[in-house]
């Protein structure tokens, strides 16, 4: 089989697989796939941008809360219907994203970062000093009649499932064809040596903005599909909190490959979900497996299938 | 044929600080000859070839390549106009593979077809005889051979003008006959500006010699010619001047 | 009030929080300066001061003086003890890479924040200030009978707010000895000059590194410990405190300890100024915002010098 055949393999296998969760698992394990498949759009976002162009943004809830916002805002106040409402969540996160991008790209490494989180930590502050409208931190919820996706209803079970399938189905097609172009390929190379490939004659800065814009929008788009699905908008969306944990779904996943935002999801829901027997300091858990990781796997669990089993994961 | 001006510099000037690094360098590249640029440590070489590339700004002065001023444009715009660049310090990207590396440098101009691609990168690394290595990581090749590799990834570029900073440097003896052998192989289809070190490699290469000494031009000629130039003996060979 | 004595009042709350904000950013600023990493988890060595002195005051009972005395000293010990111990365990077998140094402190933030929780419990709790008089202030005011002294109304401050001024600026001139008059101190700066070379000069950078790490905690414990009596502690106290050193920090110049002490000056001033006639969470988006834009256009800071 070619690498190729091999990849789409794997990615029409996992896709089966879910689907075949739905049919077969109890009712606790559908909803929390359905919460697990929206998180891993959004740690498919953070992994263009952290695990493929090599730029680690600490802020990238500031476009989860602007898809999330867009939507919330576009169908509370101004009553559209809720296609177009998506569409205002995305294009938010777009222009928020190219904005940012503009901005952020003028620093690098360190610097970065904490340009990112600053950033984000004023989108979080906005939304709590407009919460008039936002609600702050309390939220607010959309009512299911306010949740009929071009007919069909999110706030079933059944419904909730198949959209969250269909958007991440789209998102890891989508997604994989991405890293396999000769335009992620380029990423790549910006990620291991930018001044290398600026010397071939590549537009490092653009392609790293287009990433940015990429994974902002991508972001944003889980964050519309969540406030959708789950009918509530608030401020903890949008707080510091909600940037580190794509970025440690990606780490233990694995930086920079394909399944590994969906395994990282995947896992740290059900290891979240089985401490919270016996402690609500659940955050403690993600403290401790970043610095386990970052100390003994910075390559996460598909990095290290990578390295030990199939190189040719994507 | 008679050669035709390929590249030219007009009083190109850095200063870093308050120190001169070139100062008012005019400077003619012929196309077609393969032209070696020597001096001594601490001349300027590097920030001259920088200035072309554009990895280095200058403080004054105008590159003009092919009749067009791209004094001001970025270095990667220059490098689509045809120019390419090896690093003094080897460059790569050492997490790939050697195919990987070199379809990334081929990739801008040759067409997207993945079969065109593989074909240039297979015929690019039989060039430079590194194709039994192809699906290796770059990163673990040896240094000679990394060297190669990114001879290979300018190569691939198909370049107008190929700047090579010091590619010999900390090779073996038989690389660097084999180097030597594979420059002139190039001679006459690709215009070279070799930085070099190693004199032997300048006068088995170069069709022209230019000497750059304090960042200024010392000298230019062909290699009979500067092996005479009592100047460039005293400045960059350390012989005294003999009466 | 007039605007006169108010604003005299809004200085007075500035000069607290810049007092407190100086220690806290010294610590960011030094561990930055000599080891090249961003501590995430410095907020949080804020917050275990702050808690272990509730800790230390409650235990020990009595007077609230002896409590808070004994808590001057034994917080700010053990959190640096905690952070020299974490950097051995972590940062040091990570190698200080820029990148797995912030993922590992963000991980340290939330386990030394969450064990908070699990044991100190999600509530605030108050620790008494050793003394507390209320001190009136004086205004001058020209009227018909020419200068006049006069008393207004809620123009005054605690003896305790004067003291950690003064216990503040006490400490900073302590560290500036210590960094300069010491051998540990010059074997600090030495290493914040060249880690290579101070190698090569037989300096156990690594043991100059758990020392910098433990210090700069430390600082930010004392602040901890200062801060206590005016505001009480909480788990999630840490929050605020280091997003306000990260802004002194490059505001002053990444890892630059004069340009600190002025910048730490001038925010805390101007956040207490700025906090008490405009709300407090404009004032914060303003000044993150603002502090995002210096990083991007002048990533020297205010007062760093562009480098060639």
């Amino acid at each position: 089989m070619t690498v190729a055949r091999k990849i789409n393999a794997l990615h029409f296998g996992i896709l089966l697989f879910l689907l075949i969760c739905f049919f077969t698992l109890p009712a606790y394990h559908v909803g929390a796939l359905s919460r697990i498949m929206v998180l891993a759009i959004y740690a498919i976002g953070l992994n263009i941008l952290f695990g493929y162009t090599g730029l680690l943004s600490l802020g990238h809830a500031m476009f989860f809360a602007a898809g999330m916002y867009g939507l919330g805002l576009s169908i509370k106040f101004l009553g559209v219907s809720v296609v177009l409402a998506f569409g205002i969540g995305i294009l938010s996160a777009a222009v928020l994203s190219a904005l940012v991008g503009l901005l952020a790209l003028r620093t690098a490494g360190v610097s970065f970062m904490i340009v990112t989180l600053m950033f984000a930590q004023t989108v979080y502050l906005v939304v709590l000093y407009f919460g008039e409208f936002t609600r702050g931190d309390e939220g607010f919820v959309l009512q299911q009649a306010e949740r009929m996706l071009a007919g069909f209803d999110v706030t079933t079970e059944a419904g909730r499932y198949f959209v969250a399938f269909g958007a991440f189905s789209i998102c890891l097609i989508g997604f994989s064809a991405l890293v396999q172009s000769s335009f992620g390929k380029r990423l790549v190379a910006i990620r291991e040596n930018e001044e290398r490939a600026r010397m071939l004659g590549y537009d490092v800065w653009r392609y790293k903005l287009l990433a940015v814009i990429i994974s902002g929008t991508v972001s944003g788009a889980a964050g519309a599909l969540y406030a959708l699905l789950f009918g509530y908008v608030g401020a903890t969306f949008a707080s510091v909190q909600y940037s580190i944990l794509p970025l440690l779904w990606v780490l233990l996943g694995g930086a920079g490959t394909t399944i590994g935002p969906l395994i990282g999801v995947a896992f740290m829901f059900y290891l979240i979900d089985a401490s919270s027997a016996y402690t609500s300091a659940y955050m403690l858990i993600a403290g401790l497996a970043l610095v386990v990781l970052t100390m003994f796997a910075p390559r996460g669990i598909a990095g290290i299938l990578r390295t030990k089993v199939s190189p040719w994961l994507p | 044929m008679a050669a035709v001006t390929l590249l030219e510099t007009k009083g190109l000037t850095k200063t870093y600080g308050g120190l001169q690094a070139n100062t008012d360098i005019d400077f003619i590249l012929k196309k077609g000859l393969v032209t070696a640029l020597i001096g001594p440590n601490g001349a300027g070489k590097s920030t001259f070839v920088g200035m072309l590339s554009g990895r280095t700004a200058a403080t004054s002065g105008r590159v003009i390549f092919e009749g067009r001023d791209i004094s001001q444009l970025p270095a990667h715009k220059r490098i689509q106009l045809g120019l390419a660049y090896t690093f003094q310090i080897t460059s790569i990207f050492t997490g790939l593979t050697v195919h990987e590396n070199v379809a990334l440098a081929a990739a801008r101009t040759v067409s997207a077809d993945g079969n065109t691609l593989n074909a240039k990168v297979h015929q690019t690394l039989n060039q430079v005889g590194i194709a039994d290595r192809a699906d290796q990581t770059a990163g673990d090749l040896s240094y000679g051979h990394q060297r190669l590799l990114e001879i290979a990834m300018g190569l691939a570029q198909e370049p107008r003008l190929f700047i090579l900073d010091e590619p010999t440097q900390g090779l073996a003896e038989t690389e660097i006959n084999d180097f030597i052998a594979l420059i002139r192989s190039l001679a006459g289809r690709t215009t070279i500006l070799l930085i070099e070190h190693n004199m032997k490699v300048v006068m088995a290469t170069a069709d022209h010699i230019a000497v750059l000494d304090q960042g200024m031009m010392l000298a230019e000629g062909t290699p009979a010619e500067i092996s005479a130039n009592a100047s460039v003996q005293a400045a960059y060979l350390g012989k005294t001047v003999d009466a | 009030m007039e605007f006169g004595p108010h604003l005299m009042l809004a200085s007075l709350e500035g000069a607290v929080i810049a007092s407190i904000l100086v220690l806290t950013a010294m610590g960011l600023s030094i561990v930055f300066g000599v080891m090249r990493v961003v501590n995430v988890a410095h907020g949080e060595f804020f917050m275990l001061g702050a808690v272990l002195a509730w800790y230390v005051s409650t235990a020990l009972g009595g007077h609230p003086a002896i409590g808070f005395a004994v808590a001057l000293i034994v917080a700010p010990l053990a959190v640096g003890l905690v952070a020299a111990v974490s950097d051995q365990l972590i940062l040091k077998r990570i190698n200080y890479d820029p990148d797995r140094t912030i993922v590992g402190t963000i991980g340290m933030l939330f386990i030394i924040q969450q064990t908070t929780l699990m044991t100190f419990g999600p509530e605030a709790r108050p620790v008494e200030a050793p003394f507390n008089q209320r001190l009136a202030l004086p205004w001058f005011e020209f009227s018909e009978g020419g200068l006049q002294m006069i008393w207004p109304w809620g123009l005054s401050i605690t003896s305790y707010k004067l003291f950690v001024i003064f216990a503040a600026l006490t400490v900073l001139v302590a560290l500036w000895l210590f960094l300069t008059r010491t051998k540990i101190g010059l074997i600090m700066r030495a290493t914040q000059q060249d880690s290579e070379t101070a190698k090569a000069f037989g300096v156990p950078v690594g043991t100059v590194y758990s020392c910098v790490f433990g210090l700069g905690a430390a600082l930010a414990a004392l602040g901890a410990v200062l801060v206590v009596p005016i505001q009480q502690a909480h788990y999630l106290m840490g929050a605020d405190p280091l997003l306000m050193a990260f802004t002194v920090v490059i505001i002053g110049g990444l890892g630059s300890l004069p340009g600190t002490v002025i910048a730490a000056f001038l925010i805390g001033m101007s956040d207490g100024i700025i906090s008490v006639f405009f709300s407090p969470t404009l004032a914060q988006i303003i000044a993150t915002f603002l502090v995002a834009m210096i990083l991007v256009f002048r990533p020297q800071g205010l007062m760093g010098k562009a480098e060639t």
